[in-house]
C-alpha cells in the first residue's frame, strides 16, 4: 500500500506492506539513527516523533503513519548536537547506540515539561534503557542543559 | 604537571555517535547483502535424523540453505582468546548433535528478511531427542554426555573429562587448609549461587561479510576481538589467515559478551558458498538464548579466623556451569580464585578448587568481571558473615586483613603488589556513606528499615604473561600523527584515552593524534579489549611507541640542525637547541622527512605485554531501604571508592564506574535467569530479563583514591571490570543488616528477602 508522510519536514510517498513497522521503513529511507534494540518495546532505542510525540517505531505500523509528521534525530540535528555536547562533557555518550532515541525523548521532554524536577526527568525517561552509563552522567547532562537545580 | 593525561576530555566520536551518524556495523553493510537467519533447535539435547529443505528452497528469494552436511568438519571455539586458546575446540559451525534450545540447525540466506523467515517455517527436521543435562549440580557423571565426540580437542590440558561432563578442573592450594581451619577459633561456612547474567549490550550481535577485489573474505563485525575473530573464522572455514580480514567499526556496547564470536562464521560461510555479501543480525531473543552469558556458579566457602580477627584459612570450592560449549570455561574458573584469594593475605593456608561442567543450556562465556564477580560475591558475603560472628565491624575486619602495596599473598604467584590504596578507599567510603551514623540499621517512621553494607574487590589489568599489544604511531606531512592500534573502543572511550597518552608524550593536543582501530589489515596486533587490558597493556604499547617516535623526531632534528640529540629540546611544536640558537618547527621537519628531501617518514612502533596484572581495587558501600512487610529492597545510595591508579581521563573513568555499579546492581537485584523443565530459557527478552532502568536505584556516588602503579602508563591500572563486583555482596550485606535475611542465591528478590526474614526469626 502507498502512504504519504512528512519525514523530517520532507514529504515522501512510500510503498509499504501492511505489516511493516516504521523502524524498518525509516531505515530503508537511510535514516540509520533509528535502531531496533529489542523485540518487546522495552528499550527505547527506536524512539521517533510522530506529530511531535515520542513513539516507539518498532511497534508503530508504517501504514498508520499516513498523513503524519515523522521526526528522527536527523530532523532536529542542530538541537540534538547542542544537547550532545552536554552529554560529551560528562563522558555520558559511551557506546552511543541508545543515544538518538534517548536524545529525541529528552528534546520531547523539554517541549512538554515546564521546569521539571529531577524526579520528573527520571520518570519521563524511564523507557529509555542504557547499559553503559548507569544513567548518572545522562542526568547530569540534562540538568545542566535545562538549568535544573532541584 | 600533566597536560592531557587525566583531563576530562570528551570522546572524539561523541557527537557523531550521539546524533545517529551511520557508523555501526549494520549501517555500513551493502544494501544487497543477503539476510542470514538461523533455524534453531527446539530441543535441549538431540540428534538430527533428517532435514528436508526442499520446500523452503522453493521460496522466492532464497539463496541457500545450509545444514551440517555443508560445513567443514573442523572443531573450533568461539572464545576470543590469545592463541593457543584455553577454551576447548568443541564446536562445529553446524553439528548433527544439538546441545541446547537455540543451538544452530540450519542457515538460511535470502534476498529479504521476509523470504528468510518464510523459509525457516518450511524446513522439516526430524530429531532423536535425548535426556538433557539441565541441573549443573547433577552434570558430573550424568547418564547423558553432552560432548562424547572423538573430534573434540584441547590446545593443552585443562583437566577435561568429557565422559563425565567435566569441561575443566582446577586446583590452587597453598598450605594445609584443613589443618589450619581446625586451628581457627572461628570458622564460617556458606554456599552461594550466582546466576548466568547476560551482557545485554544495546547493540545485539551482528556481522556482515563479503569477498573483496582480491577474493579475500572481509568480515565487518561488532566485536571486541578482531584478531581473534580472524583466527577463528580462518580455522572454522578452513581458510589461510591471509585470506581473512576483520574490521571493527563503532560498537554498541560489549561488556565482555563480544569477546566471543557469534554470527561471523555463519555469514562468512554464506559468502563463501554464494560469493555474495551476507549479513547476520541477532535478534534480542537470539542474543539471550544463543550467545553467551556469565558462568553461573555454586561456590562453597569456608573461612577461618583467630580470635583477633585475622583470617587464617580460606577454602573455596567452585562448580561452574559452562552450558553447552566451553567458551572461557577454564579461564573464568581460574580468575574467580585468582582475584579473590590474594585479597586477604594474613592467611596461613588457602585453597580454591573444582570444575566447570557441561550442561544442555545456553553456553556461558566472558562477561565483565569474568569469574571475579562471582568469587567476590561469595568471598565478601563470607567476610561479612565472619564479622558478624566475631562481633567486629566489617570495615575494621577488612582493614586488618587486606593486602597492601609491597606485600604478597599465598595465592599471588610469588608476585609483590605494586600499588594499592584500598585502605584509603575503605576509609573514604565509610565517610561518604555515613558509616559511623548509619551502621548497621535505622528504623524509619514509615516502618521501613534503612541499612548499610559493604564489600571490597580486586581485579587485574590485562592477562599477565600472555596478552601482548602493539601500537604504531606515524608522523604525517604537516606534523599531525596517526595512531594505529588493535584495541576495540566499545564505548568506553579508550581511543580517546589512548590518544591522551600519546599526546602527553609528544606534547601535542590529543586532536592532533588520529586514532585508527581496528582493522586486521591495518592495525598492529592486539588481542582486543577484554580482561581490563586496554588502558594498561595497549596503553603501555602506545606510551612506548610515542616515546620511540619522539626520540626519532629529536634525532632527526639534531641531524638537520647539525647538533647532537642531547642538545635538542622538543616542546611538541618546535625543536630547539638548548641555547636557543637553532630551531626547526615540527611542521617543517615533518614536511622535509615525508614529502621533501630527507625521505624518512618517522614511525614509532612498540609491542608490550606485562609479566604482572596489577589489580585495581574498589570499596563499595550500599545503603538500602527494606520494606519488612514485603521484602522489597530499594538501593538508596551506592558509594564506590576506586583505586585504578592514575586516572587517564577523569570523566570516562567515572562513567565506567557508574555504569559498572549499575550493571552490578542489576546482577544483585533484578537479572533473574529461568529455564523451563525442557531446558528452554524463559528469560529471553527485556520483558522477562530485567536490566535496571533509571528508576531502579538511587544515587551512585563515585570517588577516587589514586595510587601510582609503577608498571602502568603514567601510573594507570584498569577500571573496566572491577566496577561490577561489589554490588551483589554489599547489597546482600545491607539487606542482612536491615532484616536479618542472608540471601546467598542471586538475585536478591523480594521473595527471597521475605522468606529469609521469616527463616531468621525462627
Amino acid at each position: 500500500m502507498q502512504i504519504t508522510v512528512m519525514i523530517n519536514h520532507r514529504q515522501v510517498t512510500l510503498d509499504v506492506a501492511p505489516d511493516d513497522f516504521l523502524v524498518d521503513t525509516l531505515r530503508q529511507q537511510g535514516l540509520y539513527s533509528v535502531r531496533r534494540g529489542c523485540d518487546t518495546t522495552c528499550c527505547g532505542l527506536c524512539t521517533i516523533w510522530i506529530n511531535g510525540k515520542p513513539t516507539l517505531s518498532c511497534s508503530a505500523l508504517s501504514f498508520r503513519a499516513n498523513g503524519k509528521h515523522i521526526t528522527t534525530i536527523e530532523g532536529v540535528r542542530h538541537e540534538a548536537e547542542e544537547f550532545a555536547h552536554f552529554m560529551a562533557a560528562e563522558g555520558a555518550d559511551q557506546c552511543g547506540y541508545c543515544s538518538p532515541g534517548f536524545i529525541l525523548t529528552v528534546l520531547a521532554m523539554k517541549r512538554e515539561l515546564v521546569n521539571p524536577t529531577e524526579d520528573d526527568i527520571v520518570h519521563y525517561l524511564t523507557g529509555n534503557l542504557c547499559r553503559c552509563t548507569g544513567y548518572q552522567g545522562q542526568l547530569r547532562a540534562i540538568k545542566k542543559y535545562l538549568g535544573v537545580t532541584a | 604537571m600533566r597536560k592531557y593525561v587525566g583531563q576530562p576530555l570528551p570522546k572524539t566520536d561523541a557527537i557523531a555517535i550521539s546524533t545517529g551518524k551511520p557508523v555501526y556495523t549494520e549501517d555500513l553493510a551493502p544494501a544487497e547483502a543477503l539476510v542470514v537467519k538461523m533455524l534453531r533447535s527446539p530441543h535441549a539435547f538431540a540428534r538430527i535424523k533428517s532435514i528436508d529443505t526442499a520446500k523452503a528452497l522453493k521460496i522466492k528469494g532464497i539463496e541457500c540453505i545450509l545444514t551440517y552436511k555443508d560445513v567443514p568438519g573442523v572443531r573450533f571455539t568461539l572464545a576470543g582468546q590469545s592463541y593457543p586458546e584455553p577454551s576447548p575446540y568443541d564446536r562445529l559451525i553446524l553439528d548433527p548433535i544439538v546441545r541446547y534450545v537455540g543451538d544452530e540447525v540450519a542457515i538460511v540466506a535470502a534476498t529479504s528478511e521476509r523470504a528468510a523467515n518464510e523459509a525457516l517455517k518450511l524446513i522439516k527436521v526430524n530429531y532423536e531427542v535425548f535426556e538433557p543435562v539441565l541441573d549443573f549440580e547433577q552434570a558430573i557423571d550424568h547418564t547423558s554426555v553432552v560432548h562424547p565426540e572423538e573430534t573434540l580437542t584441547c590446545n593443552f590440558d585443562i583437566g577435561m573429562e568429557k565422559g563425565r561432563n567435566i569441561c575443566s578442573t582446577h586446583t590452587l592450594a597453598v598450605g594445609d587448609v584443613e589443618a589450619e581451619l581446625k586451628n581457627c577459633e572461628v570458622v564460617v561456612e556458606e554456599t552461594y549461587y550466582t546466576q548466568a547474567q547476560a551482557p545485554a549490550m544495546m547493540e545485539t550481535f551482528r556481522a556482515y561479510t563479503y569477498l573483496d577485489h582480491n577474493d579475500r573474505l572481509v568480515v565487518v563485525s561488532s566485536t571486541q576481538v578482531p584478531f581473534h575473530i580472524k583466527r577463528q573464522v580462518a580455522r572454522a572455514l578452513e581458510l589461510p589467515f591471509s585470506k581473512v580480514r576483520v574490521i571493527k567499526p563503532r560498537i554498541g556496547g560489549g561488556f565482555g559478551g563480544k569477546q566471543t564470536g557469534s554470527g561471523e562464521v555463519f555469514a562468512g560461510l554464506v559468502t563463501l558458498k554464494t560469493g555474495k555479501p551476507a549479513m547476520f543480525i541477532y535478534s534480542r531473543t537470539e542474543t539471550f538464548t544463543s550467545t553467551t552469558s556469565r558462568h553461573a556458579m555454586r561456590l562453597k566457602v569456608r573461612m577461618g579466623a583467630d580470635k583477633d580477627g585475622f583470617i587464617r584459612a580460606l577454602d573455596i570450592e567452585n562448580l561452574s556451569d559452562t552450558g553447552a560449549y566451553g567458551e572461557h570455561a577454564s579461564t573464568t574458573f581460574m580468575v574467580c580464585g585468582d582475584k579473590t584469594l590474594p585479597l586477604y593475605n594474613k592467611t596461613k593456608a588457602v585453597r580454591y578448587h573444582g570444575h566447570a561442567v557441561y550442561t544442555n543450556k545456553t553456553p556461558a562465556g566472558a562477561l565483565r568481571g569474568y569469574g571475579a564477580t562471582q568469587g567476590t560475591f561469595a568471598l565478601e558475603s563470607t567476610v561479612n558473615k565472619l564479622a558478624a560472628k566475631l562481633n567486629m565491624d566489617p570495615a575494621e575486619l577488612r582493614l586488618k586483613n587486606i593486602i597492601k602495596a609491597g606485600e604478597t599473598a599465598l595465592a599471588y604467584h610469588g608476585k609483590v603488589l605494586g600499588s594499592s590504596t584500598l585502605d584509603r578507599c575503605i576509609e573514604k567510603g565509610k565517610e561518604l556513606i555515613g558509616w559511623q551514623e548509619k551502621y548497621p540499621f535505622q528504623e524509619l517512621p514509615n516502618g521501613k528499615i534503612r541499612a548499610i553494607g559493604m564489600a571490597v574487590t580486586m581485579q587485574g589489568s590485562g592477562i599477565a604473561g600472555i596478552d601482548t599489544a602493539s601500537a604504531s604511531l606515524r608522523l604525517n606531512e604537516d606534523g599531525h600523527y596517526n595512531l594505529l592500534i588493535g584495541s576495540t573502543d566499545m564505548g568506553t572511550g579508550s581511543d580517546t584515552m589512548l590518544a591522551q597518552v600519546a599526546a602527553e608524550v609528544l606534547d601535542t593536543p590529543p586532536e592532533e593524534i588520529i586514532v585508527h582501530a581496528a582493522d586486521t589489515d591495518v592495525s598492529p596486533y592486539d588481542p582486543g579489549s577484554y580482561a581490563s587490558s586496554t588502558a594498561y597493556v595497549t596503553g603501555m604499547a602506545v606510551l612506548k611507541a610515542a616515546e620511540e617516535l619522539k626520540q626519532r623526531i629529536i634525532e632527526c632534528a639534531a641531524k638537520v640542525l647539525e647538533v647532537t640529540p642531547e642538545q635538542i629540546k622538543f616542546d611538541g611544536r618546535e625543536l630547539k637547541t638548548l641555547d636557543g640558537s637553532k630551531v626547526i618547527t615540527l611542521r617543517k621537519l615533518a614536511e622535509s622527512v615525508v614529502v621533501g628531501t630527507d625521505k624518512n617518514q618517522l614511525v614509532g612502533n612498540a609491542t608490550y605485554g606485562s609479566p604482572i596484572s596489577p589489580p585495581p581495587f574498589i570499596a563499595g558501600f550500599a545503603e538500602v531501604e527494606v520494606d519488612p512487610g514485603t521484602g522489597k529492597v530499594e538501593v538508596v545510595d551506592y558509594v564506590a571508592v576506586v583505586d585504578c591508579g592514575t586516572m587517564l581521563n577523569a570523566n570516562l573513568v567515572k562513567i565506567q564506574v557508574e555504569g559498572g555499579i549499575a550493571q552490578g546492581i542489576g546482577m544483585a537485584m533484578y537479572e533473574e535467569v529461568h529455564y523451563d523443565e525442557y531446558g528452554q530459557l524463559k528469560t529471553s527478552n527485556f520483558m522477562q530479563y530485567k536490566i535496571p532502568c533509571r528508576k531502579d536505584f538511587g544515587r551512585i556516588t563515585v570517588a577516587f583514591e589514586e595510587s601510582y602503579e609503577p608498571t602502568g602508563p603514567f601510573g594507570a591500572k584498569s577500571v573496566g571490570e572491577v566496577v561490577i563486583n561489589t554490588p551483589p555482596p554489599a547489597i546482600a550485606h545491607a539487606v542482612y543488616n536491615a532484616v536479618g535475611a542472608r540471601v546467598t542465591h542471586l538475585p536478591i528478590t523480594p521473595e527471597k528477602v521475605f522468606m529469609g526474614m521469616n527463616a531468621s526469626k525462627k
